[in-house]
């Protein structure tokens, strides 16, 4: 009975989503108005031809140029703010998310090695080894880091987070080898670990639209379970679920989808971990709400950071190390806030 | 044959368990029959838990079979287990401020379809549970803010809306003071006497588990000393055995059954 009062809370904000959509493709070195946005986009859609009226360049900067990148900011946020409210609900954890675990960290290693791998000749298909290899880096630093934060039992905020630095801190190294191995190409890995969506391209989208439909579909269809994960494993399995399949799966699929995210994106901190977090100060705790809500206002949220570094600032500040930013300090608050209340009260 | 058995809720078969190597429980065989309220007594670490928990399927044993109304314990999918068992644990402990009213509605899961939302009997069963453990006027309050003891009665009141036909009570009053406790032992009291809601409760208070209890099983070092009617078994010698002091047991008529006092035993 409750949901669908408070599903009113999505109208407003996919409205909010489409109109920043349109806005973004408006801004850049060239000015395109609102409704021409709107007829580029429509004639893309449905494959005709660009009509007389409009300027054949804002056309194509429109649909090939900004269109793509827009879309990838919005489905990479979104991806990141789901895996955020998933690892955070099944951690128990409200610091948890992929940048905090360090698994964008391994995901990007892996990734890294293809393209290492690439310049000492060994010819790997860039697109389907980059995100194939992002994922099992992404997972084996799970693992590491949940195998390391174990011996506490409850997974601690802070011993998963330290778990997750250290781990962290081990795989930059190892990216900085490969960065010296990567010699005059070093610039490539670089620009791309700092994050960044001046890459992405429509077949990025074909990647990032069937992920992010998947992980934010599962975490959907198990946030009543993840809801009552939050009560502890014993009373949860005596409610009939079973915990370690649940784990499994929700952390799974929370992986794949940050390593697709970074495949696409390079590492983009800190989205996954404000978004969830706000929310449930917002709407509650609730991940029936929490998971969707995540998705659309990632994706709003890092939306409007690329727009701003994009077309905004004088000049293009990588799109991770502005989220870092912005978002290092409301983590730093965050953290002694929770030592200050001595207790997970969120 | 058939309506004999069904009459036997639980019956363990030379069951064994041990963490790491370390044994909990070893060769426990034990019959719950249906129409009594069980309490499981013996000092820390004898394995009280345990047991429980093998028997609400939340651990798998080592050795031994376990059947619950008359079918193996593994036969048994999580969701049908949960239709007919619910547990209320030591400590209810939520990481999220999820409000009591929702935390209760949770015991609704295992009824309820994926993706249904409560409708309005579900409602009333809701309502009900918040009433009889006295926590309607908590409802909306988020489960983080409230008291150790407020926070049990949550647990009972969401294992009340499960609709269970047997309630596992994990030393479920153990962090409550007296008032609520004798409360909630009467509240489950009266559901096992008139709603035919059957009880397996660890308990460590042995004066309370003498008013709860119809039947007392006693572990000590995983494994069973004794068991049997409460007044039977209720003995000085079994206290001492299982407990290690000496221990007077006499019937009060104030509170209409047996009461126990302790004391250290004499040092020569």
């Amino acid at each position: 009975m409750m949901l669908p009062r408070r599903s009113v809370l999505f109208l407003p904000l996919i409205a909010t989503l489409i109109f920043a959509i349109a806005l973004s493709a408006t801004l850049g070195f060239l000015q395109v108005s609102i409704p021409d946005v709107f007829t580029i986009i429509w004639f893309k859609l449905i494959g005709q031809s660009q009509p007389e009226s409009v300027d054949a360049v804002a056309a194509t900067v429109v649909a090939d140029v900004r269109m793509p990148r827009i879309l990838c900011s919005v489905l990479v946020g979104g991806l990141l703010g789901v895996s955020g409210a998933i690892f955070q609900a099944i951690l128990l954890n409200p610091l948890a998310d992929s940048y905090t675990l360090g698994i964008s960290t391994g995901a990007a290693f892996g990734a890294s090695l293809v393209i290492v791998l690439q310049i000492f000749g060994l010819n790997l298909p860039t697109g389907a080894s980059i995100p194939v290899f992002a994922f099992f880096g992404g997972a084996a630093t799970l693992g590491v880091v949940l195998y390391l934060a174990a011996g506490d039992r409850r997974l601690s905020s802070t011993s998963l987070i330290l778990a997750g630095v250290i781990v962290s801190a081990i795989l930059s190294a190892a990216i900085g080898f490969l960065k010296f191995l990567a010699d005059e190409q070093v610039g490539l890995i670089i620009f791309w670990l700092m994050g960044s969506l001046a890459g992405s391209s429509w077949s990025s989208l074909a990647l990032l639209v069937p992920t992010a439909l998947f992980g934010t579909l599962v975490g959907v269809y198990y946030s009543r379970d993840l809801n009552i994960m939050a009560t502890g494993d014993r009373a949860a399995t005596s409610l009939g679920i079973n915990t370690v399949r649940l784990r499994t799966i929700l952390l799974t699929v929370s992986t794949l989808m940050t390593a697709l995210a970074v495949s696409v994106s390079g590492i983009i901190g800190f989205v996954g971990l404000i978004v969830p977090h706000m929310l449930r100060h917002m709407v509650g705790p609730d991940n029936r709400l929490l998971i969707p809500l995540s998705f659309f206002t990632g994706g709003l949220l890092l939306l409007v950071a690329d727009t701003l570094t994009r077309a905004i600032l004088p000049v293009e500040v990588p799109i991770g190390v502005l989220t870092a930013l912005l978002g290092g300090p409301f983590f730093c608050i965050l953290f002694k806030k929770r030592q200050q209340d001595g207790k997970s009260d969120f | 044959m058939i309506s004999e058995n069904q009459d036997i809720l639980w019956r363990l078969t030379d069951v064994a368990f041990g963490y790491n190597g370390t044994s909990v429980l070893e060769t426990i065989n034990l019959e719950l029959r249906r129409g009594y309220s069980y309490g499981i007594l013996g000092p820390n670490g004898s394995g009280k838990t345990t047991l429980l928990d093998l028997m609400g399927g939340l651990l798998t044993p080592d050795r031994g079979t376990i059947d619950f109304l008359d079918q193996p314990l593994p036969s048994w999918t999580k969701k049908k287990l949960a239709q007919k068992l619910a547990l209320v644990p030591q400590e209810f402990t939520v990481r999220f401020g999820y409000p009591v009213r929702e935390v209760v509605e949770m015991g609704l899961h295992p009824h309820l379809h994926r993706f249904a939302a409560p409708n309005e009997q579900d409602q009333t069963i809701i309502d009900e549970a918040l009433r009889l453990t006295g926590i309607s006027h908590l409802a909306k309050r988020p489960v983080t803010r409230l008291s150790g003891g407020e926070k049990q009665r949550v647990a009972v009141a969401r294992a009340l809306a499960q609709k269970p036909q047997v309630l596992l009570l994990d030393e479920a009053t153990s962090n409550l003071d007296i008032h609520h406790s004798l409360e909630i032992l009467h509240l489950i009291r009266s559901r096992f006497e008139k709603q035919g809601l059957q009880v397996v409760a660890v308990m460590h208070d042995l004066n309370l588990a003498s008013f709860f209890c119809d039947q007392l099983i006693f572990l000590k070092q995983g494994k069973i000393i004794c068991q049997g009617p409460t007044r039977e078994v209720l003995t000085p010698e079994n206290i001492k055995q299982v407990y290690g002091v000496e221990a007077e047991v006499r019937p009060n008529p104030f509170t209409n059954c047996r009461q126990v006092s302790f004391r250290l035993p004499m040092t020569p």
